[in-house]
């Protein structure tokens, strides 16, 4: 069977798990933080967070989501999942305004190790307090042409939406890929 | 006269014990496929260790055990031009980075480290010449062997054990169809996470261990705690005769037939949408 690969990132407590829990038909493995000190960090024991979720193709094929650890202190992990990745979708929760730098920094990070397609999701898009779309771009420094997208990490719905946005990205750069080639 | 053989038919543990009991003074070099190792001994303890091109210097060790900060060690690096490890050393205990205790701490922990990762290595070429000394201007530890001998019986009793387990490394992993039920409180390490994003049936064990730089002890241990942990099954070589196809990552897309990869895509638009 051939596996296929989508990394979902963002920051601490962003909505990555339940982002993948929504669309994956087995039971999301997620693993539990257990580093306590940065010296622990370099240790080959260590612990680290992890969640990851299925969506079977059809027989001959699987698509798997990974998301990532969201503290910093695991970025040492980011570059080995991010290896072969089809595109990646970057997760901000939108009521915590606190954690838009650090969302530009992870996203930044990723496109360093893969420029591979990318969307970001403002989550939480259900709460009250949550930012609108258009502010959060400003907040974000995102390009008009970055795909914002509005989310709810808990509905399956809307998050078939953000995969199907990164999906068509990732299409559409490989017909640009083509006209490129073309011309 | 030299000692010279394979850790094949000559364990470690073996020579450890040898070196010890013989108070041996000299030097250890053992050839691996991939890397090299060489190893002082002083009066049968452990003295001195350094493996491959790896940094050795003092400054490289302090900044591995993250004492020292990058900034730190590249602003070292670049003001001790030509100066001696033992030189350094006594800089830095003089302006008070650290104290003679903390250097020797450091020092004996990356050796320690290197000898345990030659326990990972179960081939290679070794050859002991005695009266070889480590370089002049390196600061030398002395570090018992047995604790490190009792600590290689033991990988030794593990390995026969995962070898019982995993016989060969020619095998293909997949992903199970349902995790175990304990998966939730699933902890996996930095090896684990390096193996997972390989974990196809088309890739054998032997070569997720060259792509991930594990050695086969290190690829043994990697699998076989992920098939306790209900996330992996084996699988039976997709090409059984011959040369395995090159390792595959799960993106056969980037680098794939275009028309291929438009199709792919197409297909999983399609299935997501049914979701």
């Amino acid at each position: 069977m051939q596996t296929l690969k989508m990394v979902v990132t963002g920051p601490f407590n962003a909505g990555k798990t339940e982002f993948i829990q929504s669309v994956s038909e087995i039971d999301v493995v997620s693993t539990e933080r257990k580093i306590s000190s940065e010296i622990e960090r370099i240790k080959e024991t260590t612990t680290v967070a992890m969640d990851f979720g299925r969506i079977t193709i059809d027989n001959e094929m699987a698509l798997y989501l990974f998301g990532t650890p969201g503290q910093k202190r695991f970025d040492f992990m980011w570059e080995i999942l991010s290896e072969g990745m089809l595109g990646f979708v970057v997760i901000i929760d939108s009521t915590r305004p606190e954690t838009f730098r650090e969302a530009r920094k992870i996203l930044e990070t990723f496109r360093a190790y893969a420029p591979t397609p990318y969307v970001v999701a403002a989550n939480k898009q259900d709460c009250e307090d949550a930012w609108e779309v258009d502010d959060m771009r400003i907040a974000l420094r995102l390009n008009s042409d970055i795909k914002l997208l509005e989310c709810v990490a808990t509905k399956k719905n809307s998050v078939k939406d953000v995969l199907l946005e990164l999906l068509y990205s990732i299409l559409a750069e490989f017909e640009a890929v083509d006209l490129t080639l073309a011309n | 006269m030299a000692i010279k053989g394979n850790l094949h038919d000559f364990t470690l543990t073996q020579l450890l014990n040898l070196i010890n009991l013989a108070q041996k003074t000299g030097t250890l070099v053992v050839e691996g496929s991939n890397d090299s190792v060489e190893v002082f001994f002083s009066n049968g303890k452990l003295a001195y260790a350094q493996i491959g091109q790896e940094d050795n210097s003092l400054v490289g060790i302090l900044h591995k055990a993250k004492l020292l900060s990058t900034n730190q060690y590249k602003g070292i690096k670049a003001n001790v031009n030509g100066m001696s490890d033992k030189e350094l050393g006594l800089l830095l205990i003089n302006a008070n980075y650290f104290s003679q205790q903390e250097i020797l701490n450091s020092l004996q922990i990356h050796f320690v480290d290197v000898l345990k990762r030659l326990f990972t290595w179960m081939e290679g070429f070794f050859q002991f010449e005695t009266d070889i000394s480590p370089p002049e201007d390196k600061i030398t530890v002395r570090v018992n062997l047995e604790n490190l001998i009792l600590e290689g019986s033991r990988q030794a009793q593990e390995l026969e054990h995962l070898e019982e387990e995993i016989p060969s490394l020619d095998i293909g992993v997949k992903f199970v169809d349902r995790p175990g039920a304990n998966i939730a409180n699933l902890k996996l390490s930095q090896s684990e996470w390096k193996v997972i994003p390989y974990v196809d049936p088309q890739n054998t064990l032997k070569q997720i261990a060259n792509v991930t730089d594990l050695s086969d002890f290190e690829i043994r241990q990697v699998i076989y705690s992920l098939l306790q942990a209900g996330i992996i099954e084996m699988v039976r070589p997709a090409t059984p005769e011959g040369e395995p196809p090159p390792i595959r990552l799960p993106d056969p897309i980037v680098n794939g037939n275009k028309e291929e990869g438009k199709s792919i895509l197409t297909r999983i638009i399609d299935r997501i949408r049914k979701l």
